[in-house]
């Protein structure tokens, strides 16, 4: 590995790092109104959330870009603040990557609240629990198979992240250039060991992320259950 | 009872299919049980008073504090209302041991303790089972641990719905025990809710006849059981439930005598100490009447009654309810016979009581 390399892969992982643990603060109380609520609206959210799943990355990107960009609104709004554009930015990139992974976050949640049911969150009601506490105290603790799914999948999702990238972020050494950009980056310059080596790298993590999921799916949640257990 | 009744409720609920409607006053102590076949609303019921029904409208007070008022809007949240509530299917916390459950309620719980830890654990014969995961209890052990648990958040009421309805007979017979413990040794209130007569007369001191979400009778279960005039008067298994006590035993014909409100009977030995309080059922069937007192019978317990209510069925039968100097009872009579004798109320008539059976 070199340094372009190295600096690729930080970036990376800074990048997933901080859109999983943003996407968990906004993607569970999400996840919680859309598995709770008998709203008619839960259908319309649901489907707004889901949305990344079939749109392609092109399609978010630009729509993002012209928001974030110098003339959006949202541009316009960093600029009246002395914050600088987003776009073409770490900044932006987080943004996107929010958007773009966030059905990847929210749906384990939600399935994982789902089955958590009324029956238990009644029960704790009747032993005093508060809202609040319900869900810390046992919502949280029944779904967090579902917490770890979700933290996976989101993290390796924006890892797997290019086109959106592209759109948004660019291809700016240290800023955005992430490890999918720079395969693509090697490629073009026909620099196909470079690429390789990097291309490896992602090819053994995704094995071993969805190996880590399935994994999850049996002995993970028992494991899991345990190490909750008081 | 009147309007100063500890326990009130006057409340409805309305569902696309169902609807309730009942007012209820109950008494401060002991065990009122709500009583109904599926379908009459006893658990919605029952989950009024917990607060689980958002859309109830009504009027709920507890020991003087209003719980639920619609018309002042006041609704006080679940969590926020001193009851313990064992639910059916127990719903303990997977996630917990059962230490785990318990101490979930103690550390939540507010108000002045009636029962600590290690008594709700010595009451429901919990300490082998503490550090247990909750998926590896049997029901009944599933349904104590539920029941210590309710008690430990320090309730001034507790609300049991159909706490034994989903474990088999044998687990039923181990579980009874521990409710009328819980009857004897604490002074909280209870609201039981079931559908079984048998459980509804070993255990509750006040009896409410739920039907299709209205009140059809309420009253102490001596009182209602005596009744000719309602659902379960027709029933087969149609009998009075007397509160009595141990009285004397006769040790050279093994029997004991258990004495109630104006009368008493013999019985097969029972193991009690004298002065102990026992329920005694006598079923319908088992007493018979005569006009003369008869001389020269194999019959025990023949006691001297006045006819206070005939109730004639389809099927051939009458229905007889009599008072013995305050006490009621009832007796299953054919038709023909009830007419031969001309029975009526007012008639002074002699009841032979075949058996009566000790519930425990």
């Amino acid at each position: 590995m070199n340094a372009d390399d190295l600096t690729a892969l930080r970036l990376t992982i800074a990048l997933a790092g901080i859109t999983t643990v943003l996407l968990l603060l906004i993607g569970t109380p999400i996840a919680w109104w859309l598995a709770r609520t008998r709203s008619r609206l839960q259908p319309v959210l649901a489907a707004v959330v889901a949305m990344p799943l079939v749109l392609p990355p092109t399609v978010l990107g630009f729509y993002l870009l012209l928001l974030l960009g110098p003339h959006g609104a949202v541009g316009r709004l960093m600029g009246a603040l002395g914050l600088g554009t987003l776009a073409f930015s770490f900044g932006g990139l987080v943004v996107a990557s929010i958007v773009y992974s966030l059905p990847f976050v929210v749906q384990p949640l939600q399935a994982a609240f789902s089955s958590v049911g009324e029956a238990a969150l009644e029960a704790a009601a009747t032993l005093r629990a508060g809202p609040w506490d319900r869900f810390a105290s046992v919502a949280v603790p029944l779904a967090a198979p579902g917490f770890l799914a979700a933290v996976v999948l989101g993290f390796a999702h924006v890892v797997g992240e290019f086109g959106i990238v592209l759109m948004i972020g660019g291809d700016i050494p240290g800023a955005t250039r992430v490890l999918s950009v720079a395969i693509y980056d090697r490629v073009e310059a026909m620099d196909y060991a470079g690429a390789g080596r990097l291309a490896i790298g992602l090819l053994v993590f995704s094995f071993v992320v969805l190996l880590t999921m399935n994994w999850l799916g049996a002995a993970g949640a028992t494991l899991l259950g345990r190490a909750v257990r008081r | 009872m009147n309007a100063a009744s500890p326990i009130q409720a006057r409340v409805a609920l309305r569902y696309p299919a169902f609807e309730l409607d009942v007012d209820l006053q109950l008494p401060a102590g002991g065990v009122s049980a709500l009583f109904g076949p599926s379908g009459s609303g006893k658990t919605t019921c029952l989950r009024c008073f917990a607060g689980l029904e958002r859309g109830s409208q009504g009027r709920i007070v507890v020991d003087g504090e209003p719980w639920q008022d619609s018309a002042t809007g006041r609704f006080v949240p679940p969590h926020r209302r001193p009851f313990g509530f064992v639910f059916q299917d127990a719903r303990l916390f997977p996630h917990l041991t059962v230490r785990g459950n318990l101490r979930y309620a103690v550390l939540r719980a507010v108000g002045p303790t009636r029962i600590d830890f290690d008594e709700a654990v010595q009451l429901l014969d919990l300490g082998d089972l503490l550090e247990r995961h909750t998926d590896r209890l049997s029901g009944g052990e599933r349904q104590r641990c539920a029941i210590a648990r309710a008690l430990l958040t320090r309730p001034r009421l507790l609300l049991l719905d159909e706490p034994l309805a989903a474990l088999d007979e044998a687990r039923k017979a181990e579980l009874l025990p521990y409710l009328e413990r819980l009857r004897d040794a604490l002074s909280i209130p209870m609201i039981y809710v079931s559908h079984s007569m048998r459980e509804v007369a070993r255990l509750a001191d006040h009896l409410v006849l739920l039907e299709r979400g209205r009140v059809q009778a309420s009253g102490a279960v001596s009182d209602i059981t005596a009744r000719t005039d309602l659902a379960f008067s027709d029933d087969d298994q149609a009998g009075v439930v007397l509160l009595a006590h141990c009285a004397a035993h006769d040790a050279e014909f093994d029997l004991t005598q258990v004495q109630f409100e104006g009368g008493a009977l013999w019985l097969p030995r029972v193991a009690c100490p004298i002065g102990q309080a026992l329920r005694v059922r006598v079923a319908a069937s088992d007493v018979s009447l005569t006009l003369e007192p008869p001389r020269a019978t194999s019959i025990l317990n023949v006691l001297a009654a006045t006819v206070t209510a005939r109730r004639d069925d389809s099927r051939g039968r009458s229905l007889i309810q009599l008072d013995l100097r305050g006490t009621r009872l009832l007796a299953r009579v054919t038709r023909r016979s009830a007419t031969l004798l001309g029975l009526r109320v007012g008639q002074a008539v002699f009841a032979q009581i075949k058996g009566a059976a000790v519930l425990r």
